[in-house]
């Protein structure tokens, strides 16, 4: 334990092994942010939802932290509703029954270009008599736009650029440049300041109850963007996060503990069982490893957690047995282990007492430098199609955007974000396995 | 997965020098030797991907299907079967589908269909592909795969021959100047080989294809493709800058800090202490001291090296859409297609073999222990 503990010390003295450390427990941070806050069915079913969960959000949005970088600001998108009160909706009450609505909305706008879209989504309860609703627009030099006037019928969903009478009354068909654009300006100019949108609703039965939700669809939207789906993929790259990790530590500490258990039982007994390890390791050696992955994914499951078994069952036999063996060799040898046959100690008492807690100083920073190979894994299986059906993950960021051509169309953000998220997992375990390695492997201390 | 330098562990029990044999008859044996060995472990690997493919009678299930659905669309949209009744039109099906499923060996248990299947999948005869087809329009797997053969090959034995090349020599003069600014910068840099290449390929077509515009995004040639021949091989060497380049990239330099290290380890030998003290050229004393008695280990840790990439070229074939076995594996998952994967994982395992068997008679001719008859390689 004790050497444990100073090598433990001695790994502050390294300033890759400290910066790996951190990365590798902000990550652990956010996995149990992501668990804690998106519960699996949630991040499950909202991933599989296609237009009818993320209907609000705009297509092909990059992330609002752009507009930090470029001169020219985008407009961002967002969403208020009266149901949580983002909105605000006054009721006035009448005679008869009948009430009045007003309900309004009023956001600055300081962006250099019109949005793509504004829509409102009117929902209304009644049981004959139909609400009747009005829109309108107030700019910041105080003109009032009329937008639509609509008898209200359970939803009603209204588009502000495919109002045909809004396109008349505005003599365009350019219905969002026309009411962000300042009129008096010659050249086409956004009029920066604080719009409003009110609406009038008029019921005429008892129970009866108009609520409304505005969308703004801008260029950009949220944290991290949306893809062709419209989806928010700040929900992928947040419950991806514990989904990579999870991979990595699981076939990374499956792999290299079995490796060595294995190649301990395979000197110690020596003979046919160590034959047999030796041949079975040359095989697998000539298995294609990817092939057969892509083999299993494609014929019965692409369940992660079918992967990742059959992963480490196929990484079990590998180049790093050799390894061990020529290690145990040595160590089977010394005299410590004489001792212990001396006095007749049990196999299984040598193999797991003996010979493996001996070899723990070379197992830390290989268990830890080949976890990324496996996050990177599951992100290659998931860019051939291959990932997990269900579950959102970096690597189907990546797959949806290359098959939609991300690149191409210089939608960077949608390959960078997920890539930037497997890199600096990556380099996070590298840098802290490298300086275990130079740590634990006298050999490579001095160098 | 981590490819880790692993010496050589030398057989203690040298066995004497027998007098007569010449060095070339025991590298042949070796060889030879290695050669069955390695048809042995092919034949395993091969059934073992079979018996994988056909877990529960899977690939049986498709075969059937598929001939059912030709069969049928076959019959009934014969002219010559028009004039049928729908009875004898059934006959006529049930009849042809069961001759078809005796043709292709289904109707025998499955302990003799995998041995048929085995026996063809040896031979390279990999049936036909359900929907996939060669550029020639062939329908047989085997064209299919040998028709991509080529580009894989071009572009694995480029990316690494340069890697090992490259990554060895500069550890050797890394080695000798070591603590200096560059081979900081080496160990700076060695933990950005934990991405794989495909990973590099993306940035690499963001930075120069999408940003920069100076080389392809992706492709073989240009299309349409030059004509000439030297002007096709420019446009075919322009394409293969960038995938190449994250292949290299990707490995390059935990490779040369894991040489590097090597190196030093075996620079501080009593011999090679000794020859320094002998006044020998360090030119020399990393000639003969020092790369000469580890030849086998790199040898044998480049073979590793090999096999690790090898699979990973799927990926970033499929990245650069380069016409080789990757993406046909990739397409062949989108199609479904089982005679293609199942076929490509053959041909990955012979790929895999060859190489190593290839790798196998260098190690013997330049490991003295094969030369002189003192013990196996192991």
């Amino acid at each position: 334990m004790t050497v444990l503990k100073r090598n433990l010390r001695e790994l502050i003295r390294y300033p890759s092994a400290i910066i790996g450390i951190v990365i590798i427990l902000l990550l652990l941070f956010v996995a149990v942010y992501a668990l804690v806050t998106i519960p699996y069915s949630e991040a499950v079913g909202k991933w599989a939802g296609g237009e009818a969960v993320w209907y609000q959000n705009p297509k092909y949005a990059a992330p609002a932290w752009y507009n930090w970088f470029t001169s020219k600001k985008q407009p961002v998108s967002f969403l208020v509703k009266t149901a949580d009160g983002s909105m605000k909706k006054t009721v006035t009450p009448s005679d008869q029954d009948i009430s009045t609505m007003d309900i309004e909305y009023s956001f600055d706008y300081q962006y250099d270009s019109p949005p793509q879209e504004l829509t409102t989504y009117i929902y209304a309860t009644f049981a004959d008599k139909f609400p009747f609703t009005s829109i309108s627009w107030v700019t910041p030099d105080n003109r009032t736009i009329r937008i639509a006037d609509y008898q209200t019928d359970h939803k009603l969903v209204v588009r502000f650029s495919q109002e045909p009478k809004l396109q008349k009354r505005l003599k365009t068909d350019q219905v969002m440049a026309a009411l962000f654009q300042d009129p008096k300006s010659k050249e086409p100019k956004i009029l920066k300041g604080t719009y409003r949108l009110v609406m009038t609703s008029t019921t005429f039965e008892k129970n009866s109850d108009v609520n409304v939700e505005l969308v703004l669809h801008g260029d950009l939207f949220g944290w991290a963007g949306t893809d062709l789906y419209r989806r928010d993929l700040l929900l992928p790259l947040l419950y991806g996060t514990p989904i990579a990790l999870a991979f990595g530590l699981f076939a990374a500490l499956g792999t290299s503990l079995l490796t060595m258990i294995i190649a301990a039982v395979g000197t110690w007994y020596a003979g046919w069982v160590d034959e047999l390890i030796q041949r079975i390791t040359e095989i697998n050696l000539v298995l294609p490893f990817l092939a057969i992955l892509i083999m299993v994914g494609t014929f019965y499951s692409r369940s992660i957690w079918l992967m990742l078994g059959l992963t480490i069952i196929l990484s079990i036999f590998s180049g790093t047995i050799k390894s061990y063996r020529a290690i145990f060799m040595q160590s089977k040898e010394s005299s410590y282990i004489e001792a212990a046959r001396a006095y007749g100690a049990k196999n299984s008492r040598i193999i797991f007492s003996y010979l493996i807690p001996r070899m723990v100083p070379l197992l830390i920073p290989a268990l830890v430098s080949s976890v990324p190979s496996y996050v990177f894994l599951e992100a290659s299986l998931a860019v051939l199609g291959l990932g997990d059906p269900v579950l959102p993950t970096w690597g189907k960021i990546i797959e949806s955007a290359e098959s939609d051509g991300a690149l191409y169309r210089g939608l960077y953000y949608w390959v960078l974000e997920p890539a930037v998220l497997l890199m600096i997992t990556g380099l996070g375990f590298a840098m802290l396995g490298f300086a275990l390695d130079r740590i634990f492997n006298p050999r490579l201390r001095d160098i | 997965m981590t490819s880790e330098i692993i010496p050589a562990t030398l057989d203690k029990k040298a066995e004497k020098k027998t007098k007569g044999e010449s060095t070339f008859k025991r590298v042949s044996i070796y060889t030879l030797v290695r050669l069955v060995t390695m048809m042995v472990t092919v034949t395993v690997s091969v059934y073992l991907t079979i018996l994988i493919a056909n877990m529960g009678g899977y690939m049986d299930v498709i075969m059937r299907n598929e001939i059912r659905e030709n069969t049928t669309q076959g019959i009934l949209l014969n002219p010559a079967f028009r004039n049928l009744t729908t009875d004898a039109k059934k006959e006529l099906i049930a009849k042809k589908i069961a001759s078809e499923e005796q043709r292709f060996g289904l109707d025998k248990p499955f302990a003799i269909r995998s041995v048929i299947y085995l026996r063809n999948a040896l031979t390279l005869n990999l049936g036909r592909a359900i929907n996939m087809s060669s550029d020639h329009g062939s329908k047989m797997v085997r064209n299919i795969l040998l028709e991509r053969l080529p580009a894989t090959l071009l572009l694995t034995g480029t990316s690494e021959l340069f890697l090992f090349f490259f990554s060895v020599l500069v550890a050797l003069s890394l080695s000798r100047r070591y603590g200096s600014l560059w081979d900081k910068l080496v160990i700076a840099f060695s933990p950005t080989s934990a991405s794989p290449p495909w990973f590099y390929g993306i940035f690499f077509i963001l930075i120069f294809a999408a940003i920069f515009k100076i080389l392809p995004f992706g492709g073989l040639v240009d299309s349409p493709s030059p004509s000439n021949k030297v002007l096709y091989g420019l446009s075919v060497l322009k394409h293969l800058i960038l995938p190449a380049l994250s292949v290299v990239i990707s490995s390059l330099f935990l490779s040369i800090y894991q040489w590097r290290t090597f190196f030093l380890i075996y620079s501080s030998e009593d011999y090679v202490e000794m020859a320094k003290a002998k006044g020998l050229q360090s030119r020399d004393i990393e000639r003969r001291y020092i790369l000469r008695p580890t030849m086998p280990t790199i040898i044998t840790n480049f073979a590793l090296l090999v096999i690790t990439l090898w699979t990973g070229f799927i990926i970033t074939e499929t990245v650069f859409q380069w016409p080789g076995l990757g993406i046909t594996i990739f397409r062949a998952i989108g199609f479904s297609d089982t005679p293609v994967i199942v076929g490509s994982t053959i041909i990955y395992a012979y790929l895999l073999a060859i190489t190593v068997l290839l790798l196998d008679f260098v190690y013997a001719l330049v490991d003295p222990r094969v030369k002189l008859g003192t013990g196996g390689s192991k």
